[in-house]
């Protein structure tokens, strides 16, 4: 039951084969058993979950089920949910229960999806690592002592470690791709604008972006139904008609052009990953795909224009928590003034507190043209290098992170070394493209899961064939893949298609 | 450029964040090594080039002025850190 695709978990429960309420107590006696080890979960409340666990069964009895109906779903805990702690994996909220609803949220209870537990992530969801969090550090259910991806990386974990069928994450910078590579599972950031951020707790607005994980490219699609929408509390919510993201799932790959940028190849990448990635995108153009050069000029500047531009964006998000209307406040203070700098001290984490005073600094008086306008001209030229490689390709094929997964504690006070992992994937976020990352084998001799990631213009799941690749951490090593596609129409779709395993 | 050290507590000021003397000299290494990833950008050209604020080149939604929320202001006060009647209130030392 724990390896079972959504759609194989939908048809258990609508032939009543099993309740909501027995698939709800199995995840939550694994999280509480063989998956505490892990810390991804900073709240899990049976109680609640099994209430709403046997309300989706009164719904499946009358026959008023959808495909996620009695499923349950770990949310990271940067959406909030009324009657749930909603902490962001800070102590600045980690008393922090929130009257209302995320919209991905209410889309999930709508659907009668279950809540399985708020998961673990790095603080305000600054870290490539999920060890910045304060309720503990995240482990990769691969192998303990090394990280599973930040900052979703407790959604990662859960679902690589079958504690949960799917998760939601977060991903600014590569918060839901990193995670997903290096914990060896599929993860989505949708276009900017797909998936509402109301309610989803801001860290840098104009790069936010929630999506989902999953164990394969088809689940994301079943999820991606549910979250994706327009919101009008979100002005930057789009607004277009809803599309079904399953329905390329059986569309054959031939004739897809995928684009292979050379500077997504050079220094710094692993050989291994490098070679995993190759032989994937090979596995492509067995299948019918076609590979295509492209470049992308400006992308080893997309880590510093991120790094000014996120930092700018957080550290005016992040004055809201002041110590006087919710969260944290300073026991000691003397005057006003003193109460905001020690709650803020006293409630941040270190590499929140470093990023904000970064983004303090970039817009202030004398070094904004310097940092935050050139960066956001830089962002420009970044946008436009995909532009003119999608005149050429449908989507662009490479790694997601240049190794595997690295030691708890190897990059925590190296900042600039835990920045540099996020090298291919903060170009989606800062041009607002998709992307998805998929596994494509392991290193070998160690089980750890290698990263490929795809940015499109429009995401899309296809499918050539019906059965499902997955990786497991008890089976090892096979493989799905997974692409998103750039459709002439304007239109969204999803692809998927399965080759053999990757064996390392 | 490197940070000084009174230029990292103006800044930790300015943020509205106590930086206590024994920090400082670490906050200011990690900050400048920072700054040193960041200067990248100064050695690109950029004359001509449009910023680009956001990810989408999209006007910002205007809604209809109309009153859409519900009063749940004891929903929302019931968070806060202390309160007193209708107020959220905060001593002052």
């Amino acid at each position: 039951m724990f390896d079972a695709s959504l759609s194989e978990l939908a048809d258990a429960l609508a032939a009543r084969r099993l309740s909501s309420l027995e698939l709800t107590r199995l995840f939550l006696d694994r999280i509480a058993g063989p998956g505490a080890a892990l810390n991804a979960f900073i709240t899990v409340d049976p109680e609640l979950s099994l209430a709403q666990a046997r309300a989706s069964d009164r719904r499946i009895a009358a026959g008023e089920a959808g495909p996620l109906t009695g499923i349950p779903v770990a949310h990271k805990d940067i959406f909030v949910a009324e009657g749930w702690p909603s902490t962001c994996g800070s102590r600045m909220l980690a008393n922090f229960a929130s009257p209302y609803d995320a919209h991905v949220i209410e889309r999930f209870n709508a659907a009668g999806a279950v809540i399985l537990g708020k998961t673990n992530m790095d603080e305000f969801a600054m870290g490539s690592s999920s060890e910045s969090s304060w309720f503990g550090a995240v482990r990769n259910p691969w192998d303990a002592e090394r990280v599973p991806g930040g900052s979703s990386g407790g959604s990662a974990a859960a679902v690589a470690a079958r504690l949960a069928p799917a998760a939601t994450g977060s991903d600014t910078g590569g918060s839901i791709r990193q995670p997903a590579a290096l914990s060896g599972v599929c993860g989505l950031k949708p276009t900017y604008g797909v998936v509402s951020r109301y309610g989803m707790i801001a860290f840098a607005s104009s790069l936010d972006q929630g999506g989902p994980f999953a164990r394969s490219a088809a689940d994301l699609a079943v999820l991606m139904n549910v979250m994706a929408g327009f919101d009008p509390r979100d002005s930057t919510s789009l607004e277009r008609p809803a599309e079904d993201y399953a329905r390329d799932l059986a569309r054959p790959l031939k004739g897809l052009r995928v684009g292979v940028p050379a500077e997504y190849f050079g220094a710094g990448l692993a050989p291994e990953v490098g070679s995993a990635v190759e032989a994937a995108i090979a596995a492509l153009e067995r299948l019918g795909a076609t590979r295509v050069d492209v470049h992308l000029p400006n992308a080893g500047l997309s880590v510093p224009a991120y790094y000014v531009i996120a930092p700018a964006e957080a550290s005016s998000n992040l004055s809201r928590y002041d110590g006087v209307r919710y969260g944290y406040r300073a026991a000691q203070y003397d005057g006003l003034v003193d109460m905001y700098c020690r709650t803020r001290a006293e409630g941040f984490g270190p590499e929140v507190k470093r990023r904000i005073l970064v983004g303090t600094y970039v817009l202030s008086h004398g070094y904004y043209d310097a940092y935050y306008l050139k960066a956001q001209k830089i962002r420009r030229l970044i946008a436009r290098d995909f532009a003119e490689a999608f005149a050429r390709c449908d989507v662009i094929a490479g790694p997601t992170t240049p190794t595997a997964a690295f030691r708890l504690g190897e990059k925590v006070e190296d900042p600039v070394q835990m920045y540099l992992n996020d090298i291919y994937t903060v170009a989606a976020n800062l041009a607002g493209l998709p992307a998805l990352s998929v596994p494509c084998g392991f290193v070998r001799g160690r089980a750890m899961p290698f990263p490929r990631t795809r940015p499109g213009a429009k995401v899309a799941c296809r499918s050539g064939s019906s059965s499902s690749a997955t990786t497991s951490p008890r089976r090892g090593c096979s493989a799905s893949r997974t692409s998103t596609s750039r459709r002439p129409t304007g239109t969204s779709a999803c692809r998927r298609f399965l080759g053999e395993g990757l064996r390392a | 450029m490197s940070l000084t050290l009174p230029e990292v507590m103006r800044i930790a000021a300015l943020a509205r964040i106590a930086v206590t003397p024994a920090e400082a000299a670490g906050v200011q290494a990690q900050l400048n090594g920072i700054l040193g990833l960041l200067e990248q950008i100064d050695a690109v050209d950029t004359a001509g080039v449009e910023p680009m604020y956001h990810a989408r080149d999209v006007t910002l939604r205007l809604r209809a002025d109309e009153v859409t929320e519900p009063d749940r202001r004891t929903a929302f006060q019931a968070v806060a850190p202390r309160s007193r009647t209708a107020c959220i209130s905060c001593r002052r030392s």
